[in-house]
């Protein structure tokens, strides 16, 4: 098990490996299909900067305004697959260094961590009462245009885990190589009962 | 009459509300005996998330999941059922009320403006499936939150009937791995066989929302579900994705008769978060709840 706090360096990163159990300390936002989209097709900056820091895909039920302060009730991942024609870019772009959602990433995703030294982490996908407890702060909100499960949020997490290292710095992709090993299985089982 | 259909529209919204909430008992079951039949480490790990993400979910009153999907009503109603009239009036008021309570996600997006109704109520949202009983009173009502990550997998297509069986195994475990990994396994699989691609979608639907443990009555049926969950499993893509000796909750096929030149095939999954109810009114509209027992109203 490694803990890590937000914003993390290279170094930090560099060291993980796929199959890694981290938890992780400090802010971080949310950003799924549409931030990546604003970012990388529109060529808006956020007004926060992401460098070293990490972007969950989630799009989160959360309580409450900007006045009275928000409270994220449930925050699983989205799937990560989604953003993969955008998430390049955006790890140039914006400079982030933990990339957090739902399985695993492809192979330009993969590419863009070890040129930038970034890493994919996966968590539970469903399990968003369980990520919403390790929410300590939900501090604000940008692009709400966005609409709430689009909206990049900003949160302060604690002893956020666990996360799996999906794709590390080295661009070693555990999820490509159990696509390739499901695959083969699948053959085998079909040959196996038919 | 208005005091009865305001009485209705809470009871329904309340179930709604606990739906997003708790998952049926039938599902809790069976995700704990895959849990302790798991011997794979990681995939131990996150079979842990997901039991304590249901234990939070039910101290703390929130949704088991962020997408609380698009809601759907499976409807067998008695056409002496009281409120068959207003129906559908009721059960879209029913999905707005829940969706304050719970609160809910605003699911429902129009095409192609992608605008969020910010209701979950919107153009055939929510989906009402009705099924007639003739000279009964009753209600008996199957709700599922439909979330986007199952749904994407799903798949139909139609074959020459020659193709089989074998055809159909492959056309469900290709879909499967091309994309249920992402679809938050172990999944639920429902199968639909019938004469075209529109009733054998409809079909899976209905297969994809039987109890677990369930068998298809004819046994030659049953016997190529048992099949396909074998075939499912060994592609060992585990609780989430990440690899595991377990993959699929429940296989379950319907059939219907298909022409003699289509074999209509479809394939429904379903996330572990498998918020599947069901209730069911008497003629006094008095509500009983069959798949949680732990619902209050």
């Amino acid at each position: 098990m490694i803990k890590l706090s937000l914003p993390v360096t290279e170094e930090d990163v560099r060291k993980l490996k796929t199959g890694d159990e981290v938890y992780l300390d400090g802010n971080l936002v949310t950003g799924r299909d549409r931030v990546h989209e604003r970012v990388v097709a529109d060529k808006i900056m956020p007004e926060v900067s992401l460098k070293n820091g990490a972007v969950f895909h989630a799009g989160p039920i959360v309580r409450g305004d900007e006045a009275t302060g928000f409270e994220t009730l449930a925050i699983g991942p989205t799937t990560s697959m989604r953003m993969e024609k955008l998430e390049a870019d955006f790890i140039r772009e914006t400079g982030v260094r933990i990339i957090i959602g739902k399985g695993g990433m492809g192979p330009s995703t993969a590419a863009a961590c070890k040129k930038y030294g970034a890493v994919h982490l996966m968590f539970a996908g469903g399990a968003a009462v369980l990520a919403a407890s390790k929410v300590a702060l939900t501090y604000g909100v940008k692009w709400a245009d966005l609409g709430m499960p689009e909206a990049m949020w900003l949160m302060k997490v604690k002893n956020f885990g666990p996360l799996i290292v999906t794709v590390d710095a080295s661009g070693e992709n555990l999820f490509e190589k159990n696509k390739a090993l499901f695959a083969a299985a699948k053959e085998a089982a079909l040959k196996k009962y038919l | 009459m208005d005091g009865l259909k305001e009485n209705f529209i809470n009871k329904v919204a309340s179930f709604i509300d606990y739906l997003s909430k708790h998952l049926p008992d039938d599902a809790v079951a069976r995700l704990k005996e895959m849990s302790e039949a798991e011997s794979v480490p990681r995939a131990k790990v996150m079979y842990e998330c997901m039991l304590r993400n249901l234990r939070l979910a039910d101290e703390t009153d929130r949704p088991v999941c962020q997408d609380t999907g698009l809601i759907q009503f499976f409807v067998k109603v008695g056409t002496r059922f009281k409120l068959i009239d207003s129906l559908e009036e009721c059960l879209k008021e029913a999905v707005c009320r829940a969706y304050l309570s719970a609160p809910l996600r605003p699911n429902a997006v129009e095409y192609p403006s992608e605008k969020n109704t910010l209701t979950d109520v919107g153009e055939g949202v929510p989906y009402i499936e009705y099924e007639l009983i003739p000279g009964s009173d009753k209600l008996d009502m199957t709700i599922y939150l439909a979330g986007g990550g199952a749904a994407l997998p799903g798949k139909a297509a139609v074959f020459p009937p020659g193709a089989g069986f074998e055809a159909v195994a492959r056309f469900v475990a290709d879909a499967m791995v091309e994309k249920g990994v992402n679809a938050c396994p172990p999944l639920v699989v429902g199968i639909g066989i019938a004469g075209c691609m529109a009733t054998a979608a409809k079909l899976a639907k209905r297969a994809a929302l039987r109890e677990i443990p369930s068998s298809n009555p004819r046994s030659e049926i049953a016997e190529q579900e048992k099949v396909l969950e074998k075939i499912l499993d060994e592609t060992a893509i585990g609780p989430q994705g990440a690899g595991g000796s377990a993959s699929v909750m429940a296989v379950n096929m319907e059939c219907a008769c298909h022409h003699p030149s289509s074999l209509g095939v479809a394939v429904q999954f379903g996330c572990w978060a498998h918020r599947r109810g069901r209730i069911v009114f008497d003629g006094g509209l008095n509500a009983e709840v069959l798949s949680h027992g732990g619902f209050k109203s």
